[in-house]
């Protein structure tokens, strides 16, 4: 069998594909250019801020809480996926829905809000201390709350990229186990788990990058991390050379993480062995499990959407009620779609080609290409945007401050969640029907347009999804890189919670879950319409 | 695979289509690209040149924009903003350089504008005085604009303004443990500690610094929680600016349980600060520039910091804000804010003494 791979590993892939990979692989290595060009000009103080004990100690701690919450966000994810697309959990299609929305909201929003709901005075307290007289919650602030916010923010990368695969997971291979006399949890175990190790794999490191780059949670929450020491740089210190070297520091480690994730993936092949059409696996009867099972999945739900959801509905509702003028929301909103889905066209289109070479010829370039993309997630914000900067005032004058350097930007911070996608659904592609293709004379980008790409759709759609999310909520980048007066919902939500203006906050917070929800149900319509239909 | 084809065309028509449609719906006038119009502009020497402004603002937009607009409406001058927070806004100053688009930065505080201080022009002198001389930079490069003052906020729940010390020094006392509230990594929290090592030298304020360190004080992102978390008793007090307590007021009402505490011992607990703005050197609009500092400088503008945004006017025969301690009731000491640039040997206090990476 394992000829028939390298055959088409050996093929030279077309031009197109290789010139589009290497020109978005040079769009991502601009924000490294910068950084080294930057450190560079620094002195001797900040090379001795690098090499302090302290400085290693607080890239510990952030190696802690990416690998808690991804480890967390993981287990929650597959847990979910596997509830919501493969059992007769009551509900489903609701909580397929509501349970990847947490994903929408701003990191520094959710934990604002859990820390007013869920403080050690906060409304919970207030709640209780009636009736049971609680004059104090456990304290929230540092490691567990920062872990506890990041893993309800993130897991939904997981959940995304592991039900996309469950749908298309062939279940002839379950069932061969099943008839062989394991039981259902060995054969969950032992084939479904490592059939499903790709998707996992690849929203695990979203997860993990995720946690790496995050400033709102951990800065509100208080836990130390390395991105919050280079934004201390930049915010309080004012100064870009030591916050560029720091953010070195931070590439390092980004790219450490993305090599294990590629060690982990090994040579395994995840395609189908034969040709047909896919079948949907038969659906597990939970029984008398729905109920722990109903009750898990709205555990999720409460606290990573119910309760914000809660506190943002009463934020405005008062707000409303006391008089206020929500602003207009409405062309703002528009805005925020707007630039959302040409991110999440610009992203697609940029993983593509990336995913393709990844995946049908492995080599060293193109997987230096992949792991190259990666690289935008797990910095800061702020470092990529002040790089788009630097480089767009510069060199691109014409297009600075506009729409179009903006969406570059959304491209070079979100191409990973649109690239593990694609990469996971090209996975579950066998190259021999794209050979069956060459063989009766199709060209390698005939063949791409005709097979490949209807076959990856879901897989691509679901990417699309994802970047139409993140885009939603992202700040820095958009503060500074949008045309001038341009706002979206992050930065009206932003603008105003950055002085405490509740109802003003809450209502663009609440419309960024709202317009993401939509985004959401048309993709899990997609999901099961692509899932039940024929491959 | 004909049809396929046929479907793949079909949906990039589609999708196109629905772009442009949203492309032409979006009603922000600023997804069309600026330097086209720019371009038309430089064409037609000959019509009165529409005026035009742009401003970077590290004050929020909340705050800011209504009077902003009133500029826009008084002068006929077209204005656009760039809101961020001011160390952001100061960065992308450094890196865009020359080819900045920006005319006016205006900035939360004097450590934003010190660190681009190099990029701005000198201010004629009739507007430097205009306001006290501490509350412009020494060379004339921004001047400020409102007042901030530096205030304990303290639960009224647990505390009286006479259970409260004379100088912030006291604070290290061990009877405050577990009692206080700061948000190091604030911008105007780390002027005053700059403040610290003007007035009192480094040794006094690296005691201070360890003597609140040992009293395990609560860490903030920034006022606005540490003043929610003095309201919420969750600190008795907290070292903040004075001004985020009346927007508390303003949502929750009197009941909300923090006030504020003016230090009288006129040290560095009772600095008096400004936001303030400069013109860059690299504008193409530097008179309408200085219309809008003028602008700001007017009775309008400074009536309009202290009634809406709870700050200070800083132009003499202004009325302050009738709920603000006036600021001649203030002890603050007696030094330029000019004189508070070194911001690095501030960060530098702050790691070796740990409190900060």
């Amino acid at each position: 069998m394992a000829p028939v791979g390298r055959a088409a590993g050996a093929a030279r892939p077309p031009a197109v594909v290789w010139l589009s990979a290497a020109l978005v692989a040079a769009a991502m290595v601009l924000p490294m250019v910068y950084l080294v060009v930057r450190a560079l000009g620094a002195g001797a103080e900040v090379w001795e801020l690098l090499f302090r004990g302290r400085t290693l100690a607080i890239l510990a701690r952030s190696v802690v809480l990416a690998a808690v919450v991804t480890g967390a966000s993981t287990v929650i994810a597959v847990v979910l996926a596997w509830l919501t697309v493969r059992t007769d959990l009551p509900l489903r299609r609701w909580w397929a829905v509501l349970t990847i929305l947490p994903l929408v909201i701003p990191s520094y929003v959710g934990a604002f809000l859990i820390i007013v709901g869920l403080g050690p005075r906060g409304m919970l307290q207030q709640f209780l201390e009636g009736p049971l007289g609680i004059e104090r919650l456990p304290e929230i602030y540092g490691f567990p709350g920062a872990m506890l916010i990041l893993t309800l923010l993130s897991y939904p990368y997981v959940l995304l990229t592991v039900r996309a695969a469950l749908w298309r997971l062939d279940p002839a291979l379950e069932e061969a186990s099943l008839s062989l006399g394991h039981g259902a949890w060995d054969t969950f175990r032992r084939v479904t788990l490592p059939l499903l190790r790709p998707a996992i794999a690849a929203g695990a490191l979203l997860v993990a990058l995720y946690t790496l780059s995050d400033f709102g949670a951990v800065s509100l929450l208080r836990y130390e991390t390395f991105t919050w020491a280079i934004y201390l740089q930049y915010e309080a210190a004012l100064d870009r050379t030591a916050a560029s070297a720091l953010s070195l520091v931070l590439v390092a480690l980004a790219l450490s993480i993305v090599f294990l994730e590629a060690t982990s993936r090994g040579r395994a092949r995840y395609h189908r062995s034969t040709v047909g059409a896919v079948r949907r696996p038969a659906t597990v009867r939970l029984g008398k499990w729905r109920w722990p099972a109903l009750a898990f999945c709205g555990g999720i739900a409460l606290f990573a959407l119910a309760i914000p959801m809660a506190i943002l509905v009463y934020w405005v509702v008062r707000g409303i009620a006391a008089g206020e003028a929500l602003g207009q929301v409405w062309g703002v909103a528009l805005n925020s779609a707007y630039v959302s889905g040409l991110a999440a066209l610009a992203c697609v289109a940029a993983a593509l080609p990336v995913a393709y070479l990844s995946v049908r010829h492995p080599g060293r370039i193109s997987n230096l290409l992949e792991r190259i993309s990666y690289m935008g997630f797990a910095l800061p914000g702020i470092v990529i945007a002040l790089a788009l900067v630097f480089f767009g005032a510069n060199f691109v004058t014409p297009i600075y401050q506009t729409v179009a350097l903006l969406i570059f930007a959304y491209m070079v911070l979100f191409l990973p969640t649109a690239l593990g996608a694609a990469r996971a659904s090209l996975l579950q592609v066998s190259p021999r029907v794209e050979e069956a293709a060459r063989s009766l004379g199709r060209t390698p980008l005939q063949t791409m347009a005709a097979i490949t790409l209807p076959l990856v759709r879901q897989g691509v759609l679901s990417g699309a999804a994802l970047v139409f999310l993140v885009t939603m909520k992202e700040l820095p980048a958009t503060l500074l890189l949008s045309p001038i007066g341009f706002k979206t919902l992050a930065t009206t939500t932003w603008a105003a919670s950055s002085e405490a203006f509740f109802a003003k906050a809450a209502a663009p917070a609440l419309l960024i879950i709202a317009v993401s929800s939509l985004a959401v149900a048309i993709m899990s319509w997609q999901e099961r319409r692509g899932g039940s239909g024929s491959g | 695979m004909r049809k396929t084809y046929t479907n793949l065309v079909a949906l990039i028509v589609a999708l196109s289509v629905l772009l442009t449609a949203c492309a032409g719906a979006t009603p922000t006038p600023a997804t069309t690209p600026t330097p086209m119009i720019k371009e038309v502009i430089k064409e037609v020497p000959a019509a009165p040149k529409p005026q035009s402004l742009t401003i970077y603002s590290g004050r929020s937009e909340t705050l800011v924009d209504p009077i902003i607009q009133q500029f826009g409406q008084a002068t006929g001058i077209e204005v656009a903003v760039k809101y961020a927070k001011t160390a952001q806004l100061a960065a992308t100053l450094q890196e865009e350089g020359e080819k900045s688009p920006a005319d006016i930065f205006f900035a939360q505080d004097p450590g934003g504008l010190g660190a681009v201080e190099d990029m701005l022009v000198r201010l004629p002198d009739g507007m430097l005085d205009q306001v006290s001389g501490w509350a412009h930079s020494p060379d004339g490069r921004w001047v400020g604009i409102s007042g901030r003052a530096r205030v304990v906020v303290y639960n009224t729940e647990r505390l009286t303004e006479s259970d409260l010390p004379d100088s912030i020094f006291a604070f290290t006392d061990p009877q405050w443990k577990g009692r206080i509230g700061w948000p190091p990594t604030n911008a105007s929290f780390q002027t005053m500690v700059t403040a610290m090592r003007v007035i009192w030298g480094e040794d006094k304020t690296r005691q201070w610094l360890l003597g609140i360190q040992a009293n395990d004080p609560k860490i903030y992102p920034k006022n606005t929680p540490t003043v929610a978390a003095a309201g919420a008793g969750e600190i008795d007090v907290g070292f903040v600016n004075h001004y985020y307590l009346y927007r508390f007021l303003q949502e929750h009402g009197e009941s909300f349980a923090a006030r504020n505490y003016h230090l009288p011992s006129g040290g560095p607990g009772a600095l008096v600060m400004v936001a303030g703005a400069g013109i860059l050197s690299t504008s193409g609009s530097k008179e309408a520039a200085q219309r809008f500092l003028k602008f700001m400088l007017s009775p309008v503008a400074q009536q309009y910091f202290t009634g809406q945004t709870f700050e200070y006017p800083l132009v003499e025969g202004v009325k302050t804000n009738r709920l603000l301690t006036p600021l001649n009731e203030i002890t603050r000491p007696q030094i330029d804010l000019g004189g508070l640039k070194d911001i690095r040997s501030t960060q530098a206090l702050f790691r070796e003494t740990g409190i900060l990476p």
